[in-house]
C-alpha cells in the first residue's frame, strides 16, 4: 500500500498538476509535496498526491555509492 | 534520470550482491518491515542472490493485513447507515470481517466505491449532498497526510456529509513493540515511503535503544540490495545507527509540509494490530475540533473484538515468527481466491507474495 512512483510533471495549475507516470498522464495534487515542484520536475506520487520532489543530485549520489563498491 | 530504471540495472544489482556475499561473515536475520519491499524481494528474485548466512523475514508493514477483524466489522456497520456511500481503497474489499467482507456486503446492496485518492472521496461527497460519504482512512504515515488534507478541505468548504473512519497506523513505535514482543531480528530494512513523510529520525530509538541498525531503503532491486549491504556492514562492524539508502526519496527530518498537515488533523491513540493486539500511540484519530468529520459516531453498535479464524497464523506471520510456508492453511485452505486471513488478501501481504513467487525463490 505504500507504493509511490516517480512521475514527471507536464502541466501545472495551482495545487494541481498533470504528471506522466510511465506513459500515462494523470492528475495529481501538490498540497503535500515537500518542496516547490513545477513543470519538468519529477515527484513521487502516492494515492494521487505528490509527496516528494525528486532531485537528480540525490539519485546520482546513491548510484555513485552503489558503484563505489565495485572497486 | 528516470529515478527508477537506473536502480534496476542488472550489472549493478549483481555487483552489489557480490559485495554482500563478501561483507557477510556471520549469520544475520534482517526484517523488511514493508510489504512493498517483500514484493520487490520476491518479484526480483533477490533472495537467490544472497548468501545463505542472511535470513530475510517479512514484517507487519501491510496496512490491510494488520487491520483487525473488528475494524472490518466497523466498516461493515457503516454500510448499514441510511444513504451511506463507503469510499475505500481497493485493497480493503476482500479482507474478511467476522461474517463477510466488503465485497460481499456490496453484493447484498451496500454502496461501496473504490477510490484512488482521498480527494475522489471528497468529490463523491460533493456530488451526492443527500448521501453520507464514509472514507476509510487506511495506511501508514505515507497515506495518512492525504486523509488529513481531505479533512482540512472538507472543513474549509463546509462539506458536512464527508466522514473519515481513521484506521491509520504509525510505524516506528510498532517496531519497538515487535522487539518488546521478542521478535528475533538483527536489523531492519526500513520503509522508504513512510520515511519520505516522517524522515529517518523517528527510527533513532530502534538503533540507539534497541541496538538494531536501521537502513531506510528504496524499492528498486538495487536499492533493496544496497540497503542490505549497508546493514551487513554495520552489523559486522558492531555498529547500530540509522542510515538512508533511499536518499532521493527521504531526508533525515522528513516532509515538514505533510507532517504539519497530519499534526493539524490527527491525535495519536492506541491502535489494535492484528497479531500484536493494542499498541499504545500507534493509531491516529481525528482531533476533537474535526469531530464532525469523524465516522466513528455513526457506528450504531458496540463492536466486539473478534479472534482470528481457527488455524490462521497471520498474527505469527506479521510478527516475523513464522514464514507463510509454515502456516498449515497456506496454499491448502488459504489462497488468494479464497483467503482465510488478510496476509493472503492484500497483493502486498506476505502470504499472497509467497503464494505468487515462492516456487521460484522459497523463503
Amino acid at each position: 500500500m505504500c507504493l509511490a512512483i516517480p512521475a514527471l510533471i507536464v502541466e501545472k495549475e495551482g495545487s494541481w498538476a498533470k504528471a506522466d507516470i510511465g506513459g500515462v498522464v494523470r492528475e495529481i495534487n501538490l498540497d503535500l509535496v515537500d518542496r516547490p515542484a513545477g513543470i519538468g520536475d519529477y515527484v513521487l506520487v502516492h494515492a494521487g498526491f505528490a509527496i516528494r520532489r525528486l532531485d537528480k543530485e540525490d539519485a546520482e549520489e546513491t548510484l555513485k555509492l552503489m558503484r563505489e563498491v565495485f572497486k | 534520470m528516470k529515478f527508477a530504471s537506473e536502480f534496476r540495472d542488472r550489472k549493478l544489482v549483481e555487483v552489489i550482491a557480490r559485495n554482500i556475499s563478501r561483507a557477510a561473515i556471520r549469520h544475520w536475520t534482517l526484517m523488511e518491515f514493508c510489504g512493498t519491499h517483500t514484493v520487490s524481494i520476491f518479484r526480483n528474485g533477490l533472495k537467490t542472490l544472497l548468501p545463505e548466512s542472511l535470513n530475510l523475514i517479512s514484517g507487519p508493514g501491510c496496512p490491510v493485513c494488520v487491520t483487525s477483524r473488528a475494524d472490518i466489522d466497523r466498516i461493515l456497520a457503516l454500510c448499514d447507515v441510511p444513504a451511506a456511500i463507503i469510499a475505500t481503497y481497493g485493497d480493503m474489499i476482500k479482507v474478511p470481517g467476522s461474517s463477510m467482507n466488503l465485497g460481499e456486503r456490496r453484493a447484498r446492496g451496500a454502496d461501496v466505491r473504490v477510490v484512488y485518492s482521498s480527494f475522489d472521496a471528497l468529490e463523491l461527497a460533493r456530488k451526492h449532498p443527500d448521501r453520507k460519504v464514509f472514507f476509510i482512512g487506511i495506511g501508514f504515515e505515507t497515506t495518512a497526510p492525504s486523509t488529513a488534507v481531505a479533512v482540512l478541505r472538507a472543513a474549509e468548504t463546509g462539506l458536512e456529509n464527508f466522514h473519515v473512519l481513521s484506521l491509520h497506523k504509525l510505524t516506528p513505535p510498532v517496531i519497538g513493540a515487535l522487539l518488546k514482543d521478542g521478535t528475533e531480528v538483527d536489523g531492519f530494512i526500513c520503509p522508504g515511503h513512510v520515511c519520505a513523510i516522517i524522515g529517518a529520525k523517528p527510527l533513532e530509538p530502534v538503533a540507539r535503544e534497541w541496538g538494531k541498525p536501521c537502513v531506510v531503503a528504496g524499492f528498486e532491486p538495487g536499492d533493496v540490495l544496497q540497503a542490505i549491504l549497508m546493514l551487513v556492514r554495520q552489523l559486522e562492524a558492531g555498529e547500530s545507527r540509522v542510515d538512508i539508502e533511499y536518499a532521493r526519496g527521504v531526508s533525515y527530518e522528513g516532509n515538514a509540509n505533510a507532517l504539519r498537515v497530519m499534526d493539524r488533523v490527527f491525535d495519536t491513540s492506541a491502535s489494535e494490530w492484528r497479531g500484536l493486539g493494542a499498541v499504545d500511540r500507534t493509531g491516529l484519530v481525528l482531533k476533537s475540533e474535526f469531530a464532525d468529520f469523524d465516522a466513528s459516531p455513526f457506528i450504531g453498535k458496540e463492536i466486539e473484538p473478534v479472534p482470528d479464524p481457527p488455524g490462521c497464523r497471520c498474527g505469527d506471520v506479521l510478527r516475523g515468527r513464522i514464514s507463510p510456508l509454515e502456516c498449515p492453511l497456506f496454499r491448502k485452505v488459504c489462497t488468494p481466491e479464497k483467503p482465510v486471513g488478510p496476509c493472503m488478501v492484500s497483493s502486498e501481504g506476505s502470504c499472497a507474495t509467497y503464494y505468487q513467487y515462492a516456487g521460484a525463490a522459497s523463503g
